[in-house]
């Protein structure tokens, strides 16, 4: 395509090619508009999810029944489960903001197979249909939790192997997104764009991409054992039939406890982007960063046992999982330590990326602060399967990832719209949902500590104090996320149109138009010697 | 609970305590000191104060020093987490033995002289091993005060766990791994007596006999047997429909029940009542979900099926 053209061409957005409208975009393999595609899809599931969650915590605002029976309660939490693990978080970042944003931080056009990548976005679909299905045709909704243990899951779930084959085929989409972006960013970069010149939300995604890769096919290895018992009868995980379910809960938390980390690595990424950006300084510690993400991606594959502490594992197996679990926690620590000495010195404009940053690790500390009780053997043992274990995941995986989402989509709201966000409105939702989660979550640390199972319908008067809180913070919290969505969209529609790069940053996707023309760049960018994602004078 | 005064409930509770007081002190010290450090520097370098910025790119000796000391700490912990839980792998040889059974949706004990209960009945000053065994799904045995867990898994080998109770009280026992439906009503109470009161309940015939006499009214003692083993968790004597029928007026009435998959009626007399209790989905009652009740072959003789019937009679 001659220059000429490509500049007088629309945006990505207004482009248009063979086809109109909807059709236009679910035939599009242009990586821009695929993210916005996985965007809306999953926003789509996210609400589900959040409306699942306030109806259990409107449940458990007094004992007894409130608002629904046990039956309800017990498929309400593993279809919120389900959906938020597999639907939500797990694509989250890298299917949204790597999709969007890798290929034009390099300095690509696209990534490596954008057919491949169109792919993905239906087999998620196709994942998302096939899961809901198998959850709602047959005896009712699922009732075992979205870890669906044997032998409970294989007595109550008829479904369950088109629920897990559902899985197997959102994993696909997974593997593939994974395999393209690591094509993408050895192949693509652009003259210039050194190893040590890449993004940190680069590095992120890559390491990212590698688990991607190489522990999702887990997944179809389970997907096979629990085929070969439900057809043909061989005993793998079914007591009742010789098998063993411990079997079955290591499989499980070979490919789950990695997936934490597709969750919050390209989350830690953008927080490494945003930090840097707003405090108009090179980022501490480029290095440092890169190597604590590739530990994490390489010593996150063997600590699963750390699930499994009462479960019945060998004494050695436990105080391994333990160590490694231990030692896991460090380059999370040398993170957080990088991005605060990032804010030294620097000349701070606090916008709202940098409220959700700053309380990104905030709630992350506490998050993995709390990791560590249950990484510890002795005090695991009291607080395994209590409601602490649901607090220290949602610090993680909704203070974590969730509050690096909002980072992110808040940081490149103008880039991806070319319009910005009523920032009045967006502080305001911003405080309101920070306060929200803090009252939602936090009780449920001391529930834990007092005894507190989890997964439970009903509970003895002595929880109820805690548990009020905790609904209360539901609340809180809904009202922050109506606030943060209604001035988003309102925004994407009639915010006042972005410069191409409002915040001062030096990575490449603000050095094109907001929003980016269909093929990114005019003429391939060339990285000079002095350059850098982070060079701030 | 996980309450002060209750700290010495067992002899774990203090390895267990001082591993959650090293991780939540060291925790809390640097969740506020880098809280601290991170609001300083939002406030002290923002841009009204410090209109330009500085470029660090970062410092080798920083970075050792915030991996060492880090590493070092989690040593710390991983050790006092380690010392906490190493004595709870294995028990004493002397330690009394008492077997805990798990079902949906309920736990049951068994003693060494065949006393069976639905309280976990418990000596002061006494190793205690308790032998697990799941009769159908995945539970888990957890005792809060005691600070002990432990999965029950069916099908097990060597499922226990043991402790040394040290002060009289009653303990909640909850089911830690959910379990199905009614997984939040599945708890018991572990009830610690002094040495000599619980070998009085132990061998004390006479107060078996009092026992024996409050059963005197028709049926009592196959209630009391139901209670023990947990039948009322899911069948009511009401004519509530829970996860099982209602004994509500059975004996002698009609069924529609499902038997190889063809429908057909019967009466309920003797023969169906032990065949529901030993091989209970041969003739599944109509309406019903097959499979979620176990067999009880092993666990009640025919002696107490006789006093269950003699029950259900009075059931109307």
């Amino acid at each position: 395509m001659h220059k000429e053209q490509a500049a007088n061409m629309s945006n990505y957005l207004t482009y248009q090619g063979k086809y109109k409208g909807l059709l236009g975009w679910i035939t599009s393999t242009d990586h821009k508009r695929i993210g916005l595609l996985y965007l809306y899809s999953i926003l789509t599931m996210f609400s589900v999810g959040v409306l699942l969650g306030l109806a259990m915590k409107l449940e458990l605002l007094a004992p007894g029944k409130t608002i629904m029976d046990a039956q309800t309660y017990n498929s309400t939490f593993t279809v919120h489960g389900v959906i938020m693990i597999f639907m939500v978080v797990v694509p989250g970042l890298p299917a949204v903001f790597g999709n969007f944003l890798m290929p034009i931080m390099i300095g690509a056009k696209d990534v490596a197979f954008p057919k491949l990548n169109l792919l993905s976005w239906y087999l998620y679909v196709a994942g998302v249909f096939l899961v809901l299905a198998a959850l709602f045709f047959g005896n009712g909704a699922p009732d075992t939790g979205w870890t669906f243990y044997a032998p409970y899951s294989f007595k109550t779930g008829t479904n369950l192997l088109p629920a897990v084959f559902g899985a197997f085929v959102l994993g696909f989409s997974s593997i593939l997104t994974g395999l393209n972006f690591l094509v993408t960013i050895h192949r693509m970069r652009c003259p210039g764009m050194k190893w040590t010149k890449l993004p940190l939300f680069v590095w992120t995604l890559y390491g990212t991409a590698w688990i991607q890769l190489l522990a999702t096919p887990v997944v179809g290895i389970t997907l096979v054992l629990i085929a070969l018992e439900r057809l043909f009868g061989v005993g793998v995980f079914d007591p009742a039939l010789g098998g063993d379910p411990i079997l079955y809960q290591h499989l499980f938390w070979i490919y789950s406890h990695p997936a934490v980390y597709i969750m919050i690595l390209p989350a830690m990424g953008a927080i490494s982007e945003i930090i840097p950006t707003f405090a108009q300084k090179q980022v501490f510690g480029y290095k440092a960063i890169i190597a604590s993400t590739m530990a994490i991606a390489f010593v996150g594959y063997l600590v699963w046992g750390h699930h499994m502490f009462t479960a019945g594992m060998s004494g050695t197996a436990q105080y391994y999982f333990s160590l490694l679990t231990f030692i896991v926690a460090i380059p999370s620590a040398i993170k957080v330590f990088n991005w605060i000495s990032t804010m030294y010195k620097g000349s701070i404009n606090v916008q709202t990326p940098l409220y959700w940053a700053a309380s990104f690790i905030f709630v992350f500390m506490i998050g993995g602060l709390s990791g560590l009780v249950l990484g510890a053997l002795a005090t695991d043992v009291h607080v395994h399967d209590t409601a602490f274990v649901v607090a220290h995941f949602h610090y993680i995986v909704f203070g974590g990832t969730g509050f690096a989402f909002m980072a992110a989509i808040h940081y490149w709201f103008p880039k991806i719209y070319g319009r910005m966000y009523d920032k009045g409105w967006a502080n305001a939702g911003w405080l309101v949902f920070f306060i929200g989660f803090l009252a939602l979550y936090t009780p449920m640390f001391y529930l834990g500590m007092m005894g507190m199972p989890r997964r439970y319908y009903d509970y003895m008067k002595e929880f109820q104090g805690g548990n009020i809180l905790s609904t209360f913070g539901s609340w809180i919290l809904a009202t922050g996320l109506v606030i943060i969505i209604v001035n988003l969209v309102k925004s994407a529609r009639h915010g006042t149109p972005a410069e191409m790069d409002p915040w001062h940053s030096k990575t490449l996707e603000w050095q094109v138009s907001s929003p980016p023309s269909v093929e990114n760049f005019d003429e391939i960018p060339e990285i000079a010697e002095n350059d850098g994602p982070y060079n701030y004078k | 609970m996980y309450s002060p005064e209750i700290t010495q409930a067992s002899n774990f509770v203090k390895g267990v305590d001082q591993a959650f007081l090293v991780i939540l002190g060291i925790s809390f010290l640097f969740l506020i000191g880098l809280t601290v450090v991170m609001i300083w520097f939002l406030y002290r370098y923002n841009r009204k104060r410090n209109p330009v910025a500085t470029q660090i790119h970062g410092s080798t000796s920083l970075e050792i020093i915030w991996t060492v000391v880090p590493f070092l700490l989690t040593m710390v912990m991983f050790y006092y987490g380690w010392a906490g839980w190493k004595p709870m792998t294995k028990a004493p040889k002397d330690a009394m033995e008492i077997t805990v059974y798990g079902r949906m949706w309920n736990f049951n004990y068994e003693y060494a002289n065949g006393r069976r209960t639905d309280t976990l009945y418990l000596p002061k000053d006494q190793a205690v091993k308790l032998n697990l065994k799941a009769m159908d799904v995945l539970h888990s045995f957890y005792i809060p005060a005691f600070r002990v867990k432990q999965d029950m898994v069916p099908g097990k080998k060597d499922n226990f766990m043991w402790f040394e109770p040290q002060r009289v009280g009653n303990y909640e026992i909850f089911c830690t791994e959910y379990c199905g439906l009614s997984h939040s009503y599945m708890y018991s109470t572990a009830k610690v007596m002094e040495a000599a009161e619980f070998e009085k309940w132990m061998t004390d015939t006479t107060q078996l006999a009092a026992e024996v006499a409050a059963m005197e009214a028709p049926g009592a003692a196959g209630k009391k047997i139901m209670q023990n083993i947990g039948c009322f968790a899911c069948h009511t004597v009401d004519g509530t429909k829970l996860v099982g029928p209602s004994f509500k007026g059975i004996w002698g009435h009609e069924v529609s029940v499902i038997t190889d998959g063809q429908k057909r009626t019967i009466t309920v007399d003797e023969d169906y009542i032990k065949k529901s209790i030993y091989d209970p989905n041969a003739d599944l009652v109509d309406g019903f979900m097959k499979g979620l009740m176990v067999s009880y072959q092993g666990q009640l003789k025919d002696e107490d099926i006789a006093e269950i019937i003699e029950y259900l009679k009075t059931v109307k």
